[in-house]
């Protein structure tokens, strides 16, 4: 590679333009673009007022509203213990799939996604960004919760609840697929609608406030059948120390296996 | 758009050192019977053209000529069905990881991240570079110094296509893809834009443009392609393309106070051709101006017609592109 020649042109005078640099590539290191690119990408979900209600405001809102007010028949000793958990798990879902899916869903409507692909970032290096910001999200959506939790209501982790951890990266890893299964396959209105109408409907049926084991019996199985159970069933498992059902782990990472191939197999970037 | 001076003065390249560099240098692009089918369509069908480094390079045609497929092949966002694309060397499509560092890129659209502001995108964007143009020298080149806090969806669509050359500039390319660049933007940044292209030529970066602007790429590019219907009809440069056809075929355009049927037009003895440009409005092309004349104008009086223009003309780009094409640039 001796022979490739190095010509850098520098600002000459009158000469409104920028200088070039040919015969060598211009990119800089991975690390660098990805670090910039999630910075951007936080930047700008925290720019959304909409994205810091679905991912802050409202989980905050209902870990206090629920825990505070309503008597929940639970299989925990006390109703904080029943609900962080599953809080924790809207947070991951909220983060994951609302805000991750909507936001891309617009980014390829505006065309940025196809305008990052003809840049020096990486495909698989802008998927990385995405997911370092939803994670980084998530501690901090996990840190308030845990706080309010523990300072207003007394919780305290079980020595198992370093297991919460892999479960949030594999929750993530199927929520945040399914939200971009959303935005690279449908319109960016139709994913906006569809995004935010899951969550409505996972909270419903998710085990969340209630036991699924409390539902109608004809909301039983879907239930059970269906991702956010699965992740809020053993986040409780964890968090309370009674243990981590391995079905609900398997269940979640089958969902996450499918949704990852449907994603990968259908993502439209322009 | 003022000059900035970020760096320090390199000696002067005369043209003929530039000219030498650039036939030494070889193709930036080379394209050779391409192919690219969408299902039953056929969007460009067995294209095949050079373009030299250091030259501005422009692709003209009317919508649906396969211009942005063309352009879309050699950027790596798509591959061609058929025939071959080398791009510095490499193929698009399959080296695109070493390709991209080494191009600048405006697509027809804009693609700027709406709720980041101006200065933001434009370093993110610095930050994909190893050696990035200064971000801020970049703003103040494009005239939008002022806007570096603006939200991007609160800029003007004129503001927006500049930012977009800012970053297709920002990794100081060596080759520019550049999809219909002024498009949206004022007559005064439309010519501010001519001078920083025209500068990154002096500077040998290649340059390859489409645009709707038939002045656009008359006093840009050093030489123009015209593709229509996924056919690249004629290729030379600008004076190449209008002398060449006006030294044989005379224009004539006339005004009439009604209609008349092209095929009479036509029909004139010494008439080549003829057609209707607008509502009263037709243009004769024919290789004798003079007899012409004479048999147009008996042939309007025996009509009775009214004759409120009458013009003798060299052909224009313009004229050029309606003959080769038989369309409107926005047809």
């Amino acid at each position: 590679m001796s022979q490739i020649r190095q010509t850098v042109t520098t600002g000459g005078p009158g000469v409104p333009a920028p200088a070039i640099i040919a015969g060598v590539p211009n990119a800089a290191p991975p690390s660098q673009a990805i670090l910039a690119q999630t910075r951007a990408e936080l930047t700008m979900t925290l720019r959304r007022g909409e994205g810091v209600l679905v991912t802050i405001i409202m989980p905050v809102l209902f870990l206090v509203f629920f825990a505070a007010l309503i008597p929940i028949p639970s299989i925990a000793s006390r109703p904080i213990d029943f609900l962080l958990p599953g809080i924790i798990a809207v947070a991951v879902m909220s983060s994951g799939m609302v805000s991750l899916g909507i936001a891309t869903a617009y980014e390829r409507y505006y065309g940025v996604l196809k305008r990052l692909g003809a840049s020096p970032l990486p495909r698989w290096g802008l998927l990385a960004a995405k997911v370092l910001a939803v994670l980084t999200l998530e501690v901090a959506q996990i840190a308030v919760l845990v706080f309010i939790g523990a300072v207003f209501f007394g919780w305290r982790p079980a020595a198992s609840a370093w297991l919460a951890v892999p479960i949030v990266l594999l929750g993530t890893l199927t929520f945040a697929s399914l939200g971009l299964l959303m935005a690279g396959a449908l319109r960016a209105e139709a994913t906006l609608a569809s995004a935010n109408g899951l969550y409505v409907v996972f909270l419903a049926i998710g085990g969340i406030f209630l036991p699924v084991d409390h539902f109608p019996p004809f909301l039983q199985v879907p239930a059970q059948i269906l991702p956010p159970a699965a992740l809020a069933d053993s986040l409780r498992g964890a968090l309370t120390g009674r243990g981590v059902a391995g079905a609900d782990v398997l269940l979640l990472a089958l969902w996450g296996g499918i949704f990852l191939a449907a994603a990968t197999r259908t993502f439209k970037w322009e | 758009m003022d000059t900035t001076q970020t760096n320090a003065t390199p000696p002067a390249v005369d043209a003929a050192a530039r000219e030498r560099q650039r036939a030494a240098a070889g193709d930036a692009i080379r394209v050779e019977g391409l192919r690219k089918t969408y299902g039953e369509k056929v969007a460009v069908k067995g294209v095949s053209f050079a373009v030299r480094r250091g030259e501005v390079f422009a692709l003209l045609g009317p919508n649906g000529a396969g211009k942005t497929s063309t352009i879309e092949i050699l950027e790596g966002y798509r591959a061609c069905n058929g025939g071959t694309a080398a791009v510095l060397g490499m193929d698009p499509h399959r080296d695109g990881e070493r390709l991209k560092p080494r191009i600048g890129v405006m697509l027809q659209q804009d693609g700027l991240y709406p709720s980041l502001r101006a200065g933001e995108v434009l370093d993110l964007f610095a930050r994909f570079f190893a050696q990035p143009e200064d971000p801020v020298a970049l703003l103040d080149l494009v005239g939008l110094r002022d806007s570096s806090g603006v939200r991007c969806r609160q800029l003007s669509g004129g503001q927006k296509r500049r930012l977009a050359l800012a970053v297709a500039l920002v990794g100081r390319p060596e080759l520019l893809f550049l999809d219909e660049p002024t498009t949206g933007m004022d007559p005064q940044a439309r010519r501010a834009t001519w001078d920083i292209i025209r500068a990154l030529r002096e500077r040998g970066a290649t340059v390859l443009l489409t645009t709707h602007f038939m002045d656009e790429a008359e006093r840009l590019a050093d030489r123009i392609a015209i593709m229509d219907d996924g056919e690249l009809i004629a290729l030379d440069t600008p004076a190449g393309l209008t002398s060449g056809q006006s030294t044989t075929t005379t224009e004539i355009h006339v005004t009439l106070g009604a209609e008349i049927e092209t095929a009479a037009l036509a029909a004139l003895p010494t008439a080549r051709a003829a057609r209707r440009d607008a509502s009263g409005k037709y243009t004769v092309e024919t290789g004798d101006a003079r007899t012409l004349l004479v048999e147009l104008t008996t042939l309007l009086r025996d009509r009775g017609l009214d004759v409120s223009e009458l013009r003798v003309g060299r052909s224009s780009l313009e004229d050029v592109f309606l003959r080769l094409t038989g369309k409107e640039m926005r047809a």
